[in-house]
């Protein structure tokens, strides 16, 4: 994930830019709940990490986000407020553009899986495998108004 | 040129394994070419930290998202659900969820019962020694009793309640309404070698804890111990004939790309429903110019998916979320067909248990319940855990204008044509998905929760292909016979979901393999004369 990241970043500065402040605008930090943003470095460098392989879809949706910040505020898109940021980009969202979509994905697979984020979600900051979960075994006398029913199926 | 051998089976999925298995006892010279690898558990998502992400990319269940090697593409755009597969020693039970209903009697006989479609060539009583002997050699876990079937035992105890299926039965209950624990190809004790499940809740990204019965780790290692070889990354190209008219062997690619004949005395395709006519439909000759195997004109047509509902309902209280298989409980109560409704046949409910915190995330910004920014994390928080529901599995009856055909430009890594689907809904369909949201939004309702989120037909949802070679007595309305032979070449025989002649509201994989070992049976049983 984050170690992961490579010096060949195929993203230009200008494009880490516009990402970073999308990112933070999708997902703000949360003094309530002790939880970074999207655009914390840790999370924000395996963002860019993961986002390498879908460079091209990506940097269109940027093109994209940055050119309705220009139409409608006539601003660069970092230099906007976190909530006009954000409404941005949820337009482009609901308009269905492939890309933007695509880096919603990228953001929420990165950022609900930083060790912060899980422990503040009560879960332990690992993978699923080896230890596993349990789960209650419940109640299985709810079964038996299903048993006193009887047989449902049709004899052919 | 290789050495001949008895049998060629191509496809190491579900049903190419069942039949090897099956066949090895006869001690003939069997090979299975099968395109994929072998998989490795240990590098399985629920390894690793990155296990929800990986079910976007390199185990996707779109073969045209993870695009591997292994894989070919499919077109699938002319056609509201698109094609789920995985290609690799286990096929799709790879990556398949491992509910495990059977047909039930009249699944068979829908004609017969409600004057639409086609009865099978055979029924529930053929099948039902297959059935329990696949049920041994994958490992079912169930629980005996249930209503909505004739009898039938369980290997091993249900999958848990856990607290979504608790809640779920409730709303059940309530309307009166029948669920039962869902017969599951995963094991709850250790099984032939296997561990139990430890409630990953990964499975539809391969099973790292190797509980959930994929061919792989069930009939495969009995089948390679009883001598039947495995070749893999083999792509077979066609099937070709003799001068009699019989199956002489396969053309296919091997690992490194070099293009070999491995003559066979008996071809056996095992490819699924969309993978089998396609190589069908590619082993053309001056004999066969549509295809071997295709006078009937059938080869390809019938294409059936099961069109899903999925309604899933947001709770106050936290239900099991990312823990456990997706396998829960399951309900029949609108499986046969009822005349007061506005549609025949009928479908089953499946519940899921919950999801990971991505898809949660995922589910609530898409749907707008998340909202981009200020808010996220109130938003999500109600969401975390909270959300379970079911699907509603829709029998998909069979329309000739269904079809796989090839692609006239897409080809795979080999340049073979690549399969093209054309399917529409149809209004039978419609309506049922229709009837299982709105029934199944009482059961939520009832069970206690707030909102509901609805998708039907689930667009990334083909994951049962089916229909594309069907069974039946009739040469001219069929491509097997009864007992998977071709009618056109008698030492070609299918076994895989293919050879379906109507889908029922259930999941396939048990029915393909009772079919596959039902086969098998019957090729054993006729060895002295199997080409008659
Ligand atoms: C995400 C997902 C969830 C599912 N969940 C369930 C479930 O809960 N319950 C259920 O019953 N079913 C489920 N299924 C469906 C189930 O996996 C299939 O019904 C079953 O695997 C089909 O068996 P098969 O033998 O017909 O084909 P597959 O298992 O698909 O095997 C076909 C094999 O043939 C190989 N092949 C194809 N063409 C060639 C060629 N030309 N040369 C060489 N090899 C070739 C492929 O690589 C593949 O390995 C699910 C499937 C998916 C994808
Ligand atoms: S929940 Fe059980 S069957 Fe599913 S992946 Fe985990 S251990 Fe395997």
């Amino acid at each position: 994930m984050a170690d992961t990241i490579a010096t060949d970043n195929p993203f230009t500065t200008e494009e880490q830019r516009t990402l970073l402040a999308l990112v933070g605008a999708l997902i703000p930090p949360s003094a309530e709940f002790g939880t970074p943003g999207a655009d914390d470095p840790v999370i924000a460098a395996d963002i860019l990490a993961t986002a390498r392989p879908y460079h091209a879809t990506v940097a269109s949706a940027l093109t994209q986000i940055e050119s309705a910040a220009a139409k409608r505020y006539d601003t660069p898109y970092p230099d906007l407020d976190a909530a006009t940021r954000a409404s941005i980009a949820s337009d482009l969202s609901r308009s269905r553009f492939a890309g933007v979509g695509t880096l919603v994905t990228i953001t929420a697979q990165c950022y609900y899986r930083d060790d912060r984020v899980m422990r503040s979600l009560g879960m332990a900051p690992r993978s699923p495998y080896p230890d596993g979960f349990d789960i209650p075994q419940g109640d299985w006398s709810l079964l038996e108004p299903v048993r006193q029913r009887g047989r449902i199926y049709k004899e052919v | 040129m290789t050495d001949p051998v008895d049998v060629l089976i191509v496809g190491a999925g579900a049903s190419g394994a069942a039949v090897a298995w099956s066949l090895a006892e006869t001690r003939m010279r069997i090979v299975c070419l099968e395109q994929g690898d072998w998989m490795n558990p240990a590098e399985y998502p629920s390894a690793g930290r990155d296990w929800e992400a990986r079910a976007y990319s390199d185990m996707s269940i779109s073969p045209n998202r993870r695009n591997r090697e292994t894989d070919y593409p499919v077109n699938d755009a002319n056609s509201p659900i698109s094609v789920a597969n995985f290609n690799a020693v286990g096929g799709s039970t790879i990556l398949y969820a491992g509910h495990f209903p059977r047909f039930h009697p009249s699944d068979f006989r829908v004609k017969t019962l409600d004057g639409v479609a086609d009865d099978w060539p055979i029924d529930y009583g053929t099948l039902e020694p297959f059935y329990a002997e696949n049920d041994r050699m994958m490992g079912v876990s169930g629980l005996a009793g249930d209503p909505a079937y004739p009898p039938k035992e369980s290997v091993m105890p249900p999958v848990p309640l856990g607290k979504t299926g608790q809640a779920i039965a409730n709303g059940f209950n309530k309307l009166g309404w029948h669920w039962w624990p869902s017969d599951t190809a995963i094991a709850t004790e250790t099984y032939d070698g296997r561990d139990k499940c430890i409630n990953l809740g990964a499975c539809s990204s391969g099973c790292a804890q190797g509980a959930k019965a994929s061919t792989d780790i069930t009939y495969w290692p009995h089948a390679v111990r009883a001598g039947v070889e495995v070749r893999t990354r083999c792509r077979v190209r066609e099937i070709t004939t003799n001068g009699d008219g019989m199956a002489s062997g396969v053309v296919y690619f091997d690992r490194d790309g070099i293009e070999l004949f491995q003559p066979a005395e008996v071809v056996i395709v095992a490819c699924n429903g969309v993978g089998t006519p396609r190589l069908l439909l590619n082993s053309t000759s001056g004999r066969f110019p549509n295809g071997i195997a295709n006078t009937s004109g059938l080869v390809g047509k019938n294409l059936m998916f099961h069109p899903y509902a999925s309604i899933q309902g947001i709770f106050d209280e936290p239900l099991d979320g990312y823990r456990g298989p997706g396998v829960c409980i399951w309900s029949q109560e609108f499986y046969e067909t009822d005349l007061s409704r506005d549609f025949v046949r009928g479908y089953t409910y499946e519940i899921n248990r919950g999801r990971g915190p991505v898809a949660t995330a995922l589910t609530g910004m898409f749907s707008g319940r998340i909202p981009f920014g200020e808010g996220h994390h109130e938003a999500y928080r109600q969401l975390f855990s909270r959300i379970a529901g079911m699907v509603g599995i829709c029998e998909d009856l069979p329309e000739e204008h269904n079809t796989v055909t090839l692609d006239p430009e897409l080809t795979d890594g080999h340049g073979i044509p690549a399969p093209k689907i054309d399917y529409t809904l149809s209004a039978n369909s419609r309506r049922m998905l229709d009837h299982a949201v709105a029934r199944a939004t009482e059961v939520l309702t009832a069970a206690g929760a707030k909102d509901v989120i609805t998708e039907a037909p689930i667009g990334v949802g083909g994951w049962h292909l089916m229909g594309t070679a069907r069974m039946g007595t009739d040469p001219e309305r069929s491509v097997v016979n009864e007992w998977g032979r071709s009618h056109d070449v008698k030492n070609l025989f299918i076994v895989d979901g293919s050879i379906f002649v109507t889908s029922a509201g259930v999941n396939p994989t048990r029915t393909i393999q009772a079919l596959a070992l039902y086969i098998a049976d019957s090729m054993k049983k006729r060895l002295a004369n199997l080409f008659d």
